[in-house]
């Protein structure tokens, strides 16, 4: 195969795709975050031992858990919408209105959440 | 003007390659991990979730029905998250999930690494990292 783009690091970071590229980028982000977590999570439990303590004790910790629901949420939202536009390809003209929907659906769920690991976190629990 | 997709056999639409397969089970396998978490969510729920587990444990518990997600919660007892039911649901979501995530990482390394001795590099450790964490995830499971 040995596709070449020609496309350097800056004139990607440049490149202006709006909303669709945002939710395109975090659920790369996202995909790639979980695989990390899940990763160490199953190597941590499996031989357990200090490193494993230590890996635990990051997980529990209420700052990590915000950006972990963040991702994990806006993967499962976005990877629906991504699921029923393409089972139905009639809809994908109205991808950007499905964009908008989804954030309708993240947002709320998301400030709810993190609003409860906040107030948690902070009153020290 | 080639014929629309829409209206071809699978053949047709060319879903006869691994990586044209793998398109498709990325998506089903999403609706799939849907399934299983609301499942085991709702089965947090009947098995006493709704007096003694706040929303962070039951979703824990729903984004890997092992035991040992509910050890710290205010349950007075274990025993029915603990069943050989719960561990095959467990196992199930485990197995999904490890396709679902390794292929992810194929794709998403794709885009990066072009050559073909590469790409060939990123399938062996693609197959070495699924297979090896499909094992533990299921000996934890199925340990704990």
């Amino acid at each position: 195969m040995g596709l070449k783009r020609n496309v350097s690091l800056g004139t990607g970071l440049r490149y202006k795709g709006g909303g669709p590229m945002l939710v395109f980028v975090l659920h790369r982000i996202g995909g790639l975050g979980m695989a990390t977590f899940v990763t160490i999570h199953i190597l941590s439990s499996f031989f357990g031992g200090d490193i494993g303590q230590f890996a635990n004790k990051i997980y529990e910790n209420w700052v990590f858990q915000i950006f972990v629901f963040f991702f994990v949420l806006f993967h499962a939202i976005n990877g629906l919408r991504i699921t029923i536009l393409d089972l139905w390809p009639k809809l994908i003209p109205y991808q950007r209105e499905a964009i908008w929907i989804e954030w309708a659906v993240f947002l709320p769920i998301y400030a709810l959440a993190a609003f409860v690991i906040l107030r948690t976190g902070l009153a020290g629990g | 003007m080639a014929p629309k997709s829409r209206n071809l056999s699978i053949v047709g639409r060319g879903l006869t390659n691994f990586e044209s397969i793998m398109w498709v089970f990325t998506r089903l396998s999403a609706l799939g991990m849907y399934a299983l978490i609301l499942f085991a969510i709702i089965g947090a729920l009947i098995m006493g979730a709704r007096n003694n587990m706040n929303m962070a444990d039951v979703l824990r518990w729903g984004f890997m029905p092992n035991v040992t997600h509910v050890q710290s919660t205010a349950l007075e007892d274990t025993t029915p998250f603990a069943t050989p039911f719960w561990k095959l649901v467990a196992s199930a979501l485990l197995l999904v999930a490890t396709a679902h995530g390794v292929h992810g990482l194929v794709v998403i390394a794709d885009d990066y690494i072009t050559g073909e001795r590469g790409r060939k590099i990123v399938r062996l450790l693609s197959i070495v990292m699924m297979v090896s964490m499909s094992l533990m995830g299921l000996y934890i499971i199925w340990t704990s």
